[in-house]
């Protein structure tokens, strides 16, 4: 084991499913010569050449549509877009064309690639630049959403990731780059689409995942100060969401608030809340909650940003109300 | 060119031009649904472009795309069980007129996001690229998708990357209803090419044997070294955008003038005209290929609608 930042085990997957896989290959707005935005691909250009670690133009839309194209032909491209908000002006190649060639052409071809990501919001980055869209990609059959919480999650995932023969958003929230974690030195995987209990407990269920999870750590950790145990659920995959889980923790718990970073509407909350009445209706013992990022564009002044996101507070006081 | 070479050109282009009558006739009765998009006029380009191809070369185009599905040899009966949506179409009735492919065949579709299909063809030519083979892209797209953004960024970065890809534009003088020149700033879209680092070149493409030279030189010059190569194909489509087009926005003198030029009128008079072959030739070709389609529709017909349970297959290769 080794104690490594999330930053370092992204980029330790990535590097290790280079050396394993010629096939393999970067490709993005400064993943080369400057070393990736967020520094996750740092020294790949010296290590690998600009043949596996291909700057690309200012050019969104060729990214996502030319990362497919490679995939279909039997390369492995693991494409960047330099944060998640701009990955909108790609949605075209992701949604349209990544998530349903397969499909759409009777299974002829495999899409094995990675669209990697950086998101959310918290950096004072302002309205354009602090998204958490992860809901709006995870709505579409065809594409794999991950967005893992822990350094060990995120090297293993990630791997999985390159790996599969379907196309996989790997959304990487920017402000968990820094967060440390225990990560073996050893080869493993971990699952797409397998949730995870973060934390046991038996008076409440928290569902949560990427930034979310750490929140939820924050609030069950003062929680429990006061003598209330909550089960901590971290999702790590939207697409195909595991509910297992869920389930089985709130039949346990009878209740539940679930966590995330984008906006509440429409969101995983509501997802997660309209499947546990499906599938647990008679173990529903009080209103499902959700805490979620208010209904406001984020705006630059921290504390008023602030203000718009989640935190272990808000989360505290969704657990009180039902409990 | 020897004999079978253009009398196998004259089969392929009778049986596209056959192919999309009866395609019509087929809608028209309902039992081709959605939208379909005729190549009646352009049949040169996909079949001249086609032939000058080796045989790892790629193909991918827009929903125009009976023509290049039947040129790169999908059977017929395949192509025709796609339109009417049956579970042995190329697509297994998935796809529909506008996506066709034939991944055997390196024909990567029929794609109906307008420009979208061009950043798949970058993708497609630095995977050959990437590979180390002298493979290229044939990517064909209407002169209404050279203003999307797509169309830039994908010949930026294979201007850039110097990606095997050969763009051929297939210019019609329509994207729909709009004229070329009240869409594009430039109306030689070969000049957009320059922006891009290459000379592009303006082709004839009513007539099979410039096509075929054109292409020919492009995919040589790619192999040779020389990045990504553009032409501009200049061709017209005879007949609506799709079906059920007004066509307000065009005179019926210019449609004649055009089918006076016809496609394969010129190959059918150079073969009669250089006594490559008889009427009587022709004649039992246009045959042949009424009875394979004959065939292909009565397959189509007769073949099986997809199984309830494929609605689920091929979302995911693994889930
Ligand atoms: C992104 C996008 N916008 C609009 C359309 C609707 N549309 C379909 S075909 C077409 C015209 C395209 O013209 P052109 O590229 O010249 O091809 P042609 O139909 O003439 O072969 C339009 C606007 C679309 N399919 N995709
Ligand atoms: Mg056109």
């Amino acid at each position: 084991m080794a104690r490594i930042t999330m930053r370092q085990a992204i980029t330790d997957a990535l590097r290790e499913e280079m050396l394993r896989d010629e096939n393999v290959f970067i490709m993005g707005e400064e993943v080369g010569v400057w070393g990736g935005t967020y520094a996750v691909t740092r020294g790949f250009y010296d290590e690998f050449g600009p043949r596996r670690v291909r700057d690309t133009p200012i050019s969104e839309m060729v990214i996502g549509g030319a990362a497919v194209g490679a995939a279909m032909n039997g390369l492995r491209p693991v494409a960047e877009f330099m944060t998640i908000n701009f990955a909108f002006v790609a949605f075209d190649a992701i949604v349209n064309h990544a998530a349903k060639l397969r499909y759409m052409f009777g299974g002829q071809m495999k899409i094995p690639l990675v669209f990697r990501a950086p998101g959310g919001g918290g950096r004072q980055l302002g309205a354009t630049h602090s998204h958490t869209p992860d809901v709006i990609f995870a709505h579409f059959p065809g594409l794999k959403v991950v967005s893992p919480a822990t350094p060990y999650d995120a090297k293993g995932l990630m791997k999985t990731a390159i790996r599969s023969d379907d196309p996989v958003l790997f959304i990487e929230h920017a402000t968990l780059y820094q967060i440390r974690g225990e990560v073996p030195t050893e080869e493993y995987t971990v699952p797409i689409g397998v949730s995870d209990v973060k934390r046991e407990g038996s008076d409440v269920t928290i569902v949560a995942y990427a930034q979310g999870l750490q929140v939820a750590l924050e609030a069950a950790a003062e929680l429990a100060q006061e003598g209330i145990e909550a089960e901590v659920v971290d999702l790590r995959t939207l697409r195909p969401l595991d509910m297992g889980p869920v389930v089985a923790s709130f039949k346990k718990t009878f209740k539940a608030v679930v966590v995330e970073e984008g906006h509440r509407s429409y969101g995983i909350g509501a997802e997660v809340a309209a499947r546990l009445q499906e599938e647990a209706f008679d173990y529903l013992d009080a209103p499902i909650k959700r805490v979620a990022q208010l209904e406001v564009p984020l705006p630059y002044s921290r504390e008023l940003e602030q203000s718009a996101l989640i935190n272990k507070d808000r989360v505290i006081a969704a657990v009180k109300e039902i409990l | 060119m020897d004999k079978s070479t253009l009398l196998e050109w004259y089969r392929q282009m009778v049986l596209i031009r056959r192919f999309e009558q009866k395609s019509a006739e087929l809608y028209q009765l309902g039992k081709i649904g959605g939208f379909l998009h005729l190549y009646i006029g352009q049949e040169a380009i996909a079949v001249g472009s086609i032939a000058a191809r080796q045989a790892g070369d790629h193909v991918i185009t827009a929903y125009r795309d009976h023509g290049h599905a039947l040129a790169v040899g999908s059977e017929t009966k395949y192509v025709m069980a796609e339109m009417l949506g049956k579970s042995t179409g190329v697509s297994q009735g998935k796809g529909g007129s506008m996506h066709l492919a034939d991944v055997s065949r390196n024909f990567w579709g029929g794609h109906a996001v307008v420009g979208a299909h061009l950043s798949l063809a970058a993708g497609l030519g630095l995977s050959e690229q990437y590979k180390g083979t002298d493979n290229a892209v044939l990517c064909y797209f209407g002169d209404g998708a050279t203003n999307i953004g797509y169309f830039h960024e994908s010949l930026n970065l294979s201007g850039v990357w110097d990606l095997p890809v050969l763009w051929i534009c297939e210019n019609n003088q329509y994207g729909m209803g709009t004229a070329v020149d009240r869409a594009s700033a430039v109306s030689a879209i070969m000049q957009k090419a320059t922006a891009y680092g290459m000379d592009g070149k303006q082709v004839d493409g009513m007539n099979v044997f410039k096509v075929y030279e054109a292409v020919g030189e492009a995919l040589q010059a790619i192999r040779d070294g020389k990045g990504p190569q553009f032409l501009e194909m200049i061709t017209y489509r005879y007949e609506g955008h799709s079906m059920g087009d007004p066509l307000r926005y065009r005179t019926k003198d210019e449609v004649e003038k055009w089918r006076e030029d016809d496609a394969i009128g010129i190959l059918e008079r150079h073969i009669l005209e250089n006594k490559v072959a008889g009427k009587d030739a022709l004649d039992a070709i246009d045959k042949a290929v009424e009875q394979e389609l004959e065939t292909a529709v009565q397959f189509a017909e007769e073949s099986p609608l997809p199984a309830a349970a494929e609605l689920f297959t091929d979302i995911y290769v693994d889930l």
